[in-house]
């Protein structure tokens, strides 16, 4: 048994009032058009991947791609119309109710897009009621949700309305409560969407400290590209309801699998996405120079340097151990050369 | 034909008018055709036709059918009004034991339920009203009259009229501020110091009986439609059905089912106010929005703690206007159920109507509107109210409202107590002011009105026999002279050319259900007034609307104007204008005119305002001048919604009209009040209630059909 925590195996989910008899016609087949015709709108279609522990997969699409769809089939929100869902082993669309409201309260927390928070209630009631929702003491619950509010930083705000909040604050309030039963698996539905330029990055980097202390297995939803790359593990594309690709944001600048996900790629800064360990020449050469860069460095930071040396530059990983080389000229053509033409 | 290629509806609508006239004049009007005032039903004439069906007989005078169809549902008030009396009177005869006799007694079951429904209700009532007012008959509930008779202290003394005004202030003062809270004072001290307490607490004992009762019914099925699309589409009709049903008509088959008296009135109001409940609460649940049902969802909640955690506090706003309906609702059925025998202020109106004691009839007519408004502004300000946070206040500033009422509380028994001293020989005032004891300005006002007639009564008098012989009497005769099938014809083909055949098919349904009651021409005299009043209301209500909107401190005010009006019971309405011209027709249509001018002018203050301001500088930009704004960007954009502003002038006129008949009309509504006082008047009443929803709704299908198609064809939702 492999450590996934999610996996899903072929799933789909149809919309429409005939959808399982048409799916089980088409054995396997799905044509978003042909269902289309018949009335029946494909939002998921043959979706298979694992979501190991700890590891943010990023779920990019465009909207009604179905990645929200793909989300709420994992989440139980909506039943899948085919396929299985594990979570940690256990079959998710085999659970009744009692069972799966049981996995909810200990094991999943979410964040929406429209931030979701419940009006009647101040920001430390809003955190504390998933606990009071299972049942924990009043006391316990507001100590356990003033420990999220500090952890998401509303100190001093705790006793605001969300009315009386702006978007970013509201949405660490959305955060803190999907956070304070301390689950496992994190649903995020483009949490960001809805928050200024600059209110985003901020929260996409607090997000990113968050997750260094927490490690959390996160399936992060969203319709941003550079936010995807900035923080995924893995990324999935999708398009009209299909995983067009399912790799590490640096393999799918290099190597797009499709059309549609290279024009997603074009427009990418590779210095700043890529590794120099990503572009690296693994079997080391003996003409080296000088100079050593550490093999998880972003190109971006020491390009300069590199691009100032005549020969190749040897590459290190953290124990000072020669693991490849790169040349300038492989710099050069990652960051300037073959986006037109490349593959 | 280029200007018919054009506008080729325009050609179908001419075409469909030229049918119609041609209709008009192609059928005779039968030499023996006359409008049957009055018509005694139990004389046989000979020249009556008859058909039997279903085991009952239906007379009728026959017609060309073209002329007027055949009263085919005739049988149908007779046949609700048997099986009525069947299921209330012979239907399941069973064995109950009765208290009193100590005994077994057979009573049929319906009978036995209604009966201990009213006692129920009764009891509930007169609980409040002991409370309130004092009384003994809750104790003897529990007890007897014997226990009663040996301990005379257990009577309940009532609370002194200090206390409750006090407590209304103080409530108004917790819900929105100082200004409600004198408000309300001063309403209270106005009723009490005018001798009006005793009826206006027996008013609102009886709404704090059907207000509550109403709301959790009407939450509940409203629950019930948003978790089930069956139970919706169940309750889909009747909903429909009540909002254009006068609510005059309901009074009719509640005589039957439970009897005279406030119990009956109980729980009638309730079926008019739980269905626009359920409506709201259903908008309230629909407009939560997803995201919020998923968090609770992805919180772990159950579906009980989805419902009562998360979904009803985010749609409180909702549910709360929803309240603030039903307390509206109750309380104008307080008062027109007077009719039905209800206690309270609306018997004291009726009965000063029918004294033609004007002044009187206006004294409780100004507490009906005061307390009318106190309501609304009351349950309103609850509804915008929101939370505050009060986790780290003391107990003092938490409950200073509780307390400051327990103070009041105090102060106003010892108050009381004063007053037996103050008061020796006379009533204690400072306790209860008695009916008739109070100020009374009713003289005043009698005087003022005999004046009024003294001095402009030919002035008066010139102005009505103009009115009803120059413009009401023609009219009148235009509507009645159409033939049925041409009535038909238009009201179908208006159906087919705006919604198409669906549309068709539902108003030929509800037309026909009036062609075949034998209340066609009756229905059409409803018409012809509804449509006067219509026409006035909405030149006043647009032009006025148009005007106010120019500026924006008059148009807030008109608003505020019409949310006071509209809260009046519709009945107050027929004082001031009986007051100025008597007991005629244009009584009736001046009262149907004032109120049906509110929503007219209302929606189209609302719909001028909810042209979005980018256009009006987009306007400004391209260079047009006030008028052209008004004319080429804000009307055309408005007039969807001033259209829903017709649509709800008409059903305020046909209420209006049908109310109308307490002064003396010849419509349906003549027919609905006879049934009040007919022992088998409930098919009657019943049926023809459904007659004049029928003609609301047909109204209502084309115009929001229309709107629907408009909007879209504009792009505004």
């Amino acid at each position: 048994m492999s450590n996934a925590v999610i996996k899903c195996e072929s799933v789909y989910k149809i919309f429409g009032s005939n959808a399982k008899k048409m799916l089980q016609e088409a054995n396997g087949n799905v044509d978003a058009k042909k269902f289309q015709d018949n009335g029946c709108i494909v939002g998921v279609n043959n979706a298979s991947f694992e979501v190991s522990k700890g590891e943010m997969l990023v779920v990019m699409g465009l909207s009604g791609s179905g990645k929200s769809t793909l989300l709420r089939c994992i989440s139980r929100l909506t039943d899948a119309t085919d396929g299985k869902i594990f979570i940690e082993g256990q079959d998710l669309l085999s659970l009744n109710n009692k069972e799966l409201i049981e996995l909810r309260r200990n094991k999943m927390g979410m964040v929406f897009q429209s931030f979701a928070l419940l009006p009647h209630k101040t920001v430390l009631e809003n955190i504390a009621f998933p606990l009071q929702i299972k049942g924990i003491k009043t006391e316990d619950s507001i100590n356990k949700a003033m420990d999220m509010v500090k952890l998401v930083g509303l100190n001093g705000r705790e006793n605001y309305f969300p009315r009386e909040l702006s978007g970013g604050q509201q949405q660490r309030v959305g955060i803190a409560r999907s956070l304070a039963v301390e689950p496992d698996i994190w649903f995020l539905d483009e949490p960001f969407s809805a928050l200024d330029p600059l209110i985003r990055k901020e929260m996409q980097d607090e997000f990113l400290r968050l997750q260094e202390k927490l490690q959390k297995t996160i399936m992060f939803i969203t319709h941003d590209f550079d936010e995807a790359l900035k923080l995924a593990d893995r990324i999935a594309i999708m398009k009209d309801g299909i995983i067009e690709q399912l790799d590490t944001p640096a393999n799918i600048v290099l190597n797009p699998a499709t059309e549609y996900v290279r024009k997603f790629t074009e427009e990418v800064p590779r210095e700043k996405v890529l590794l120099i360990e990503d572009v690296m020449d693994p079997s080391a050469s003996d003409n080296l120079g000088e100079l050593k860069v550490l093999k998880d460095e972003v190109i971006e930071n020491v390009a300069e340097k590199i691009l100032t040396q005549e020969k190749s530059v040897a590459v290190i990983d953290n124990n000072n151990k020669i693991v490849g080389s790169i040349n300038p000229t492989k710099i050069i053509n990652t960051v300037f050369g073959g986006r037109k033409n490349s593959n | 034909m280029e200007f018919l290629k054009k506008y080729p509806k325009l050609f179908q609508w001419l075409f469909l008018l030229i049918v119609f006239f041609a209709l008009c004049f192609a059928i005779d009007v039968p030499e023996t055709y006359k409008f049957i005032r009055g018509q005694a039903e139990f004389v046989k004439d000979p020249n009556q036709s008859s058909y039997i069906f279903l085991g009952k007989e239906v007379r009728y005078y026959a017609f060309d059918v073209f002329w007027r169809l055949p009263p085919l549902l005739g049988w149908l008030p007779i046949w609700i009004n048997d099986s009525l009396f069947f299921l209330m009177n012979e239907w399941m005869p069973m064995e109950f034991w009765n208290e009193d006799t100590q005994e077994f007694k057979t009573r049929p079951l319906l009978l036995q339920i209604s009966r201990n429904l009213t006692a129920f209700m009764t009891f509930l009532i007169e609980l409040i009203r002991e409370v309130l007012l004092g009384g003994l008959e809750t104790i003897v509930a529990f007890t007897s009259w014997d226990w009663i008779d040996k301990n005379p202290w257990a009577e309940l003394p009532g609370l002194p009229w200090t206390i409750v005004a006090a407590g209304a202030a103080i409530l108004s003062y917790k819900l929105s501020g100082k200004g409600l809270a004198l408000f309300a004072g001063l309403t209270m001290i106005y009723i009490s110091i005018f001798g009006q307490w005793k009826p206006s607490m027996q008013t609102l004992s009886f709404i704090l009986v059907a207000a509550p009762l109403s709301f959790i019914f009407g939450l509940g099925l409203g629950i019930a439609a948003f978790k089930s699309k069956r139970v919706e589409k169940a309750l889909y009709p009747i909903l429909l059905v009540m909002q254009t049903m006068p609510q005059y008509a309901v009074l009719v088959p509640a005589l039957v089912l439970f009897g005279v008296g406030d119990h009956a009135a109980v729980i009638i109001t309730m079926v008019v106010a739980v269905p626009p409940m359920i409506l709201l609460t259903i908008l309230g649940l629909r407009a939560i929005p997803p995201e919020v049902i998923e968090a609770g969802r992805m919180s772990g909640c159950n579906n009980w703690q989805l419902m009562f955690k998360v979904l009803i506090p985010t749609a409180r706003r909702d549910i709360l206007i929803g309240v603030n309906q039903v307390i509206m609702v109750c309380f104008s059925m307080a008062v027109i159920s007077a009719f039905i025998g209800a206690k309270g202020l609306g018997f004291n109106l009726l009965l000063a109507l029918n004294q033609l004691n004007i002044g009187l009839a206006l004294e409780a007519g100004l507490c009906i509107s005061l307390i009318a408004i106190l309501l609304d502004k009351m349950s309103l300000a609850w509804a915008n109210k929101q939370t505050d946070y009060f986790g780290n206040l003391s107990f003092l500033q938490r409950n200073k409202n509780i307390l400051f009422f327990g103070s009041t509380v105090i102060i106003g028994i010892i108050l009381a107590y004063f007053g037996t001293f103050i008061f020796k020989d006379s009533f204690n005032y400072l306790f209860e002011v008695p009916h008739n004891k109070g100020i009374s300005t009713a003289d005043f006002w009698n005087k003022g009105v005999d004046w009024i007639f003294d001095t402009f009564f030919v002035y008066i008098k010139a102005f009505n026999t103009w009115l009803i012989q120059d413009v009401l009497q023609p009219m009148r005769a235009l509507y009645l002279r159409m033939p049925a099938v041409a009535t038909i014809v238009l009201v179908v083909g208006a159906g087919y050319l705006i919604g198409g055949i669906r549309s068709a098919l539902v108003v030929c349904a509800l037309t026909l259900f009036i062609a075949f009651s034998p209340w066609w021409d009756r229905a059409l005299v409803t018409t012809y007034m509804a449509t006067f009043g219509v026409i006035v209301s909405c030149i006043i209500g647009f032009s006025v609307g148009t005007l106010c909107f120019q500026n924006k401190h008059a148009a807030s005010f008109m608003l505020g104007v019409c949310d006071i009006f509209q809260t009046f019971p519709s009945f107050v309405y027929l004082i001031p204008v009986m007051m100025l011209f008597g007991i005629t027709d244009t009584s009736v249509l001046i009262a149907v005119i004032v109120y049906a001018t509110i929503p007219a002018t209302r929606y189209t203050i609302e719909g001028l305002r909810s042209v979005p301001i980018g256009l009006h500088d987009a306007a400004t930009m391209s260079g047009v001048n006030k008028f052209q704004r008004l004319t080429k960007i804000e009307f055309p954009l408005a007039f969807p919604h001033m259209m829903l502003g017709l649509n709800q002038t008409i059903v305020f006129a046909l209420f209006m009209v049908i109310i109308g008949a307490f002064i003396g009309t010849e419509d349906l509504g003549q027919y609905i009040l006879k049934a009040l006082s007919d022992k088998n008047g409930a098919g009657i009443g019943l049926t023809l209630g459904i007659c004049v929803a029928f003609i609301g709704l047909i109204f209502d299908n084309l115009i929001r059909t229309w709107v629907d198609k408009r909007k879209k064809h504009l792009g505004i939702n």
